[in-house]
């Protein structure tokens, strides 16, 4: 098809999707209303299961069988690019050479990697209380470790990033989230369901099952990132053609 | 304007599809599908916008006070998480193709190969 058609065609098509777009937003309710009926059915169920962020709560209880698709998603797309990055059969591996840094910012890297990584702690242990949880603190975690190698080189890097583990600790957390979920049929409820002793609200050890199963994907999305930035960076420095 | 932010996403939804249509680098590409995507993460925060309320956490607030719809941020954040990771297996592939066909255009990538 030639270049003009293919606009052509798109530019119809857009004009169809757009027109049916604005007549369905016309119909949707007002924005900024005051009713938000799921919103306040689900605010009033994490308030009866001791847990103070709402959003953990939909998340790891309330939707928690979604969730475990999400995280089998993630799962599923560090194991691709894990498979579809390996090393060819005309392709080897070259040591990367130590690379020229400035003190400072080697300083610089050493004294914010521990903080960088307590952050990453503190967001994700903190998941069913204050804005944040296990993807998000999972990622500060992942890419805080990078600084070894945005503030050094690729071999201090390596030295702070035991892959191997990582990829165990990845593979073992995805299973988790499931073994978790049997814990509800063994109480004699649903699967995933929360059935541990809710704790107080507002407290570290609050909300039951949620800060157990953020924890389990904190793990999860930590190691599943590193690995697959791991992948990427492998063939940006390391691999080389035969 | 109470459907300005709805149209808004709709607007990031087609510049992105017309992005994705025309360009002529795989990465590129890549990128299109990500604004394509973000067009839902602005659709449903829209829908879950409330005037004078705040974020859905009780660990400040007094119960009973008005919050945002919980539930479509919960969405938004499985949103992300899987545009992302789809990001990522499609770079990888893309990496693979640039090895075995030697271009990013996807105009110049006519012949099967194994």
């Amino acid at each position: 098809m030639s270049r003009r058609a293919r606009l052509l065609l798109l530019a119809a098509a857009g004009l169809v999707v757009a027109g049916f777009f604005a007549a369905a937003c016309l119909r949707l309710p007002a924005f900024g209303a005051a009713v938000h009926p799921y919103g306040e059915r689900a605010v009033a169920a994490a308030l009866g299961q001791r847990t103070a962020n709402t959003v953990s709560s939909v998340n790891f209880d309330q939707r928690a069988f979604d969730t475990l698709g999400e995280e089998s998603i993630l799962y599923a797309s560090v194991l691709s690019a894990v498979l579809l990055l390996r090393l060819a059969r005309d392709e080897r591996k070259h040591e990367p050479r130590p690379a020229p840094v400035l003190p400072s910012t080697r300083l610089f890297g050493a004294v914010l990697l521990p903080v960088t990584l307590l952050t990453g702690g503190y967001v994700v242990a903190h998941g069913q209380l204050s804005p944040g949880g296990g993807f998000q603190g999972g990622v500060v975690l992942a890419s805080g470790l990078h600084l070894a190698y945005v503030a050094a080189d690729y071999r201090a890097l390596g030295r702070v990033r035991p892959l191997a583990v990582l990829d165990v600790a990845d593979a073992l957390a995805a299973g988790a989230f499931s073994v978790l979920g049997l814990v509800g049929l063994v109480a004699g409820a649903a699967f995933l369901q929360n059935t541990l002793p809710l704790g107080t609200f507002n407290t570290l050890a609050s909300g039951g099952l949620v800060p157990v199963v953020n924890a389990v994907v904190g793990v999860e999305v930590a190691s599943g990132v590193i690995v697959l930035l791991a992948q990427f960076l492998d063939q940006a420095v390391e691999v080389v053609e035969r | 304007m109470s459907v300005f932010p709805y149209l808004m996403a709709g607007w990031i939804l087609l510049v992105g599809i017309y992005g994705l249509a025309t360009s002529r680098n795989l990465i590129q590409a890549v990128g299109c599908l990500s604004v394509a995507q973000s067009a839902t993460y602005v659709l449903l925060l829209a829908v879950g916008y409330r005037r004078g309320a705040t974020a859905p956490v009780f660990s400040d607030l007094p119960v009973g006070a008005p919050v945002v719809d919980p539930v479509v941020q919960a969405l938004a954040l499985t949103d992300v998480v899987v545009g992302a990771t789809v990001t990522a297996v499609l770079l990888a592939l893309v990496i693979q193709l640039r090895k075995r066909h030697g271009t990013v255009d996807p105009e110049r990538l006519t012949g099967l190969r194994g």
